[in-house]
């Protein structure tokens, strides 16, 4: 096994980066993208491909639609509404989304089309209720520096984000509806050669000329990117990758893919030598010679009525196994396509004997096949509606490696930072123009507008920050790159507090409490924003701002009030308790006045708005029932 | 498609100077380079802009007046689409599609760039490979035509050639429409048909068929299977229950209303369950009585389109009635308030056209529910003027059944006889 060597193979990266817009509505509706778990709404559909305006099927719809899922949506009333469920026409085009676009296409000096035609992209696994993402291209070429490099901008496009999946079960696919619609710009870069270690700067860079705007989405899942690869001798096959969690990772996955692509190469070569074309006869119905099998795989295979085939591979042995570098492997390749049909298992002949599958079961399988030595062969179970279109696509695909070399897939970044079979890559056939909405025509003076709006740079804005708030650069940089940077704001808009202070919570603290693997999504702003008035009004200690913090984000409370009591933190003590009670009293004389012993009730109201979740009500009642008393004496 | 549909002044001159037709792959010079195949236009939008699909699939407008260059690479990829043939089985029924038009025979039009029914009758039984299995489908086009510009003449030319498959060894017959004014053709196709002896099923779409999210697909499989299996006779609806690609209602076609705009279970059979069920391979029967009162078949396909619907409010201005008198019309049905009331300023009126033998009847915007007119004075008063409750018919059936009654006999006593005869389920007892 050779060593790979990334600087042999000439790899050139593309960035796609998806950015959420911070309009608070939808891109043709007026729902909020409220993010919540409750669903009100339940329904189901299928979808199925439809020809493009060429008359041509895309081949990944094709694809998805052999899959054949049925597709549960659930969805609130707060969220979304009859456009999201697909049951009402788009409404007007979002004009802040439209704006916001039109900034981000300026202020990276691309191209603007003054007729923009909406499109239906074709999406038939479920995460678009239509069947299609509503999307348009707003501009074409620009660039914009990351450090001392110049990276072209390919596209600039305005589209609508899918929906959220929430599970799959069997063949059923479920999605909520709440993130569906939120307008998203999705910018693509040229493709350019630099150093692994420099991509992770560049798409800093495209991150920070976003953000600069302020009008985009921050916080997770806000800003997705994509990456695509090729390699110099991959005969200009560039290969997507989705969803690359963190910019750390880019590095890792570009390699990976760079890596798989060569490897393919080598593959290819040797099923050419191998001579090999498949022919009908290579695919034999083995679930009858097989039922007594003792492989738990199969026995249960067997048990569902499923379906056993086995292909052959004349002149292949070895194939399936041969690593022409570390995890490389054409049955590795088979096996990811087959997952994707929803089918565990697939054996090769390089792995067997083993899972069960004894030396004996396959001493009759290769009579029947007629195996020889040098071939090659696959097992695989599978419901019998589904076992013909799964033979095909393993088919093609080795034929694909053999005749073309790397397969058209998209592919999906793994945590580990390795790359898997998502679909084929769509092609320009899913296009179909969006007959709902007429073309948008965009005015000289909307372009103008458009370039006036072209926010600071990073560097002054971090310097605008610094200056503003008197804190550090380096802290300015955090909270500038952080999701916090509008609650920052807000929060030293409306208290009167120090600025540093609250960076460093926001920045530093949270963070701590995320790397000891708390989640801080659970901890809302909303939370943020009180604990830092109770702060300034003395009813927390600056000390216990990380414990309560640190109880929500465990998931412990859900408001500052009960971590508060949780933590057992003693939020107003005895004397002010007094104090509040006694003025609650002397404010509500009138009340005392006409109704006795009964003020108790609307003053017990008026003081546990003052003192909900600092005190027990036990102990609020019997000292103002006290209080009430003795103002009842005094007043005789 | 005209080699330059939708193209006019600037932009076609543009394009004959540089022997560009629609189709064609350039390559443009402008800011960037651009390579793409020229698209139709839209006939709404100026002249100073070409449209160009690029290779990543987006549409986009380029001005004419940025660009520098523009060279022709390879001479027309033609738009074109082929359709597989689809073999017959012998074991299987066979059944007719007629197609009238409407959403599920849309796609793109490039005149507007909105949808427009072109599919042919043959490509949407294509698109559905899963017909073939359940019969042998036969498809015509009658023409194409949104349900707004579907005419009582239309339904003629509907009524008139399903009639000739009445001895012919169809199964049912399918009919493909707008969902508009569905429920106005199927009701004529009730009282002009009466006795039919096949099933007949209207079928439309609330999404075009050009999309993954169509319901039509589900709506004509659900259609056929319920002509394969019903083992009755009636002219139907059939689309989704509800917002699910689950279950396909079939409503009687003279009890059914479109009461959404958008949704794709807009049909609902006013005042009761739907007659039928479609769920996966199930059907449900919910049908109370025979479809047909009289069960001999006797075709009277003729109309008098001089009818109106007139939907009373506070503020009608009963002179628009006086009009209606006046143009010779044969009968009004009322859309009344509540159980069946209009306004005393209309009673001279209403007077006037009794006396000039005018047929009035009753229905109510209520839209479910019966007609009852002797409950208040009102009421009694309409009566005494001539006007006929017309129980529980929906308005815009009646006013099709007035047109079908009016244009089959111009004597008074017989039209108000036949309108409270129930002939096909329109209201019930």
């Amino acid at each position: 096994m050779e060593e790979f060597s990334i600087n042999n193979v000439g790899v050139k990266v593309g960035l796609e980066i998806h950015q959420q817009l911070a309009t608070n509505k939808k891109l043709f509706c007026n729902c909020m993208p409220i993010e919540s778990d409750e669903y009100s709404i339940k329904f189901q559909r299928k979808l199925r491909a439809s020809k493009s305006e060429l008359g041509e099927f895309d081949p990944a719809a094709l694809f998805e639609s052999t899959k054949s899922k049925t597709i549960m949506y659930y969805a609130n009333h707060e969220s979304s509404c009859l456009v999201e469920q697909d049951e009402e026409p788009p409404h007007e085009l979002d004009e802040d989304a439209r704006s916001i676009a039109l900034i981000i296409s300026s202020s990276l000096k691309s191209n603007i089309f003054s007729e923009i035609y909406p499109m239906r992209k074709t999406v038939i696994d479920g995460s678009n209720t239509t069947g299609f993402q509503r999307t348009m291209l707003i501009s074409q070429g620009g660039f914009f520096n990351a450090g001392d490099m110049k990276i072209g901008i390919q596209s600039i496009c305005l589209e609508e984000d899918a929906a959220k999946i929430l599970g799959e079960e069997g063949s059923t696919r479920k999605f909520g509806l709440e993130r569906l619609g939120v307008p998203l710009v999705e910018i693509a870069t040229e493709p350019f050669e630099v150093e692994l270690t420099k991509i992770k700067k560049i798409a800093l860079s495209l991150g920070r000329i976003l953000r600069s705007t302020k009008q985009v989405k921050r916080g997770l899942g806000s800003i997705r990117q994509d990456v695509n690869v090729s390699i110099k001798e991959g005969g200009g096959v560039v290969i997507e990758v989705k969803g690359v969690q963190q910019l750390d990772q880019l590095e890792k996955v570009v390699e990976y893919e760079a890596k798989r692509q060569h490897g393919l190469l080598k593959i290819s070569k040797k099923i050419q030598e191998n001579n090999w074309n498949f022919s009908k006869n290579d695919k034999k119905d083995i679930t009858e010679l097989f039922s007594k099998c003792e492989s738990k795989i199969i026995q249960s295979a067997i048990k569902k009525n499923h379906k056993i085939i086995a292909i052959s591979f004349k002149n292949m042995g070895g194939i399936f196994g041969f690593s022409p570098y570390e995890g490389i492997r054409l049955g590795r390749e088979v096996a990811e396509l087959v997952r994707f049909f929803g089918i565990g298992g697939v054996f090769h002949s390089d792995e067997l004997p083993n899972y069960g599958i004894e030396e004996s079961d396959l001493k009759d399988l290769k009579k029947i096949l007629e195996i020889k030595e040098n071939d090659a062969f696959l097992i695989l179970a599978s419901p019998e509606e589904k076992i013909n279109t799964i033979v095909d696509q393993i088919v093609l695909r080795i034929e694909h490696i053999k005749d073309h070399g790397i397969p058209i897939d998209t592919r999906l970044a793994t945590q580990a930072g390795e790359t898997k079979f998502l679909r084929p890559r769509p092609g320009a056939a899913r296009m179909y123009p969006e007959t709902d909405i007429p073309p948008i025509i965009i005015t000289k003076e909307e372009l103008s507008e458009a370039e006036k709006n072209i926010p600071k740079s990073w560097d002054d804005s971090i310097k605008e920050l610094e200056s503003k708030y008197k804190i550090n650069p380096q802290l300015a940089e955090q909270i500038f790159d952080s999701r916090y940077i509008g609650l920052f704001e807000k929060i030293i808009k409306e208290i009167n507090t120090n600025p540093t202070f609250v960076a460093s919570i926001l920045c530093s603290s949270i963070t701590n409490l995320e790397r000891s693997g708390l989640d801080s999504n659970l901890l809302k702003n909303k939370e943020i924003m009180k604990s830092f008035q109770l702060l300034e009004s003395g009813k927390i200690a600056k000390e216990s701002i990380e414990i309560v913090f640190g109880n929500i984000m465990a998931g412990k409370s859900k408001t500052i009030e009960e971590a508060l009591k949780n933590t057992s933190i003693q939020s107003v003590n005895e004397d002010d308790l007094e104090k509040i009670i006694k003025e609650v009293v002397e404010k509500n004389e009138d009340i005392i006045k006409n109704q006795k012993e009964r003020a108790i009730g609307p003053l017990m109201g008026i003081a546990m708005k003052k003192l909900r979740g600092k005190a027990s009500g036990e102990i609020i009642n019997n000292l103002l029932l006290k209080n009430i008393k003795k103002k009842i004496k005094n007043l005789e | 498609m005209s080699e330059y549909s939708g193209y006019d002044g600037n932009s076609l001159e543009f394009l004959k100077t540089n022997k560009i037709s629609i189709g064609d792959s350039v390559k443009i010079l402008a800011d960037i380079t651009y390579s793409g195949i020229i698209m139709p236009r839209y006939e709404h939008s100026d002249d100073k802009h070409i449209v160009l699909k690029l290779k990543s699939g987006y549409n986009i407008g380029l001005e004419i007046s940025k660009i520098e260059e523009i060279e022709k690479i390879v001479s027309t990829e033609k738009i074109i689409e082929e359709n597989e043939k689809i073999e017959k089985n012998e074991q299987l029924p066979n059944i007719l599609l007629l197609s009238t038009g409407g959403t599920i025979a849309s796609k793109i039009d490039y005149r507007t760039g909105a949808v427009t029914p072109v599919l042919t009758a043959e490509e949407l039984n294509s698109s559905v490979p899963e017909l073939a299995k359940i019969a042998n489908i036969d498809a015509k086009v009658l023409f194409s035509e949104y349900s707004e510009n579907i005419m009582p003449e239309h339904w003629l030319k509907i009524a008139e050639e399903v009639n000739q498959y009445s001895k012919s060894d169809y199964l049912g017959i399918i009919i493909a429409h707008g969902t508009d004014t569905m429920h106005y053709t199927s009701s004529y196709l009730s009282f002009s048909l009466a006795g039919f002896p096949i099933p007949i099923v209207l079928v439309g779409s609330q999404r075009s068929s050009d999309r993954a999210s169509s319901d039509a697909a589900l709506n004509l499989i659900g259609a056929t299977k319920f002509l394969t299996e019903c083992k009755t006779n009636g002219i139907y609806i059939a689309m989704h229950q509800d917002e699910n690609d689950e279950t396909i209602a079939c409503h009687i076609g003279t009890r059914v209303r479109k009461n959404h705009t958008s949704k794709r279970g807009a049909f609902q059979t006013v005042g009761d369950d739907p007659a039928f069920l479609i769920v996966n391979n199930e059907i449900h029967n919910n049908m109370k009585t025979e479809f047909f009162t009289d069960k001999e078949f006797e075709p009277k396909i003729k109309i008098n389109e001089k009818v109106a619907l007139v939907k009373y409010h506070p503020g009608y201005d009963p002179s628009l009635l006086k009009h209606i008198i006046d143009s010779n019309y044969k009968a009004i049905i009322f859309e009344g308030t509540g159980l069946g009331h209009i306004g005393e300023n209309m009673y001279s009126m209403v007077k006037m056209a009794n006396e000039k033998g005018i047929f009035m009847g009753m229905t109510s915007q209520c839209i479910d529910g019966r007609v009852r007119m002797t409950v208040y004075e009102s009421g009694r008063d309409l009566l005494d003027l001539g006007i006929i409750p017309l129980e529980n018919m929906i308005p815009e059936i009646a006013l099709v059944k007035a047109m079908w009654v009016t244009g089959n006999t111009e004597n008074l006593d017989e039209i108000k006889e036949i309108m409270l005869n129930r002939i096909a389920c329109e209201f019930s007892k």
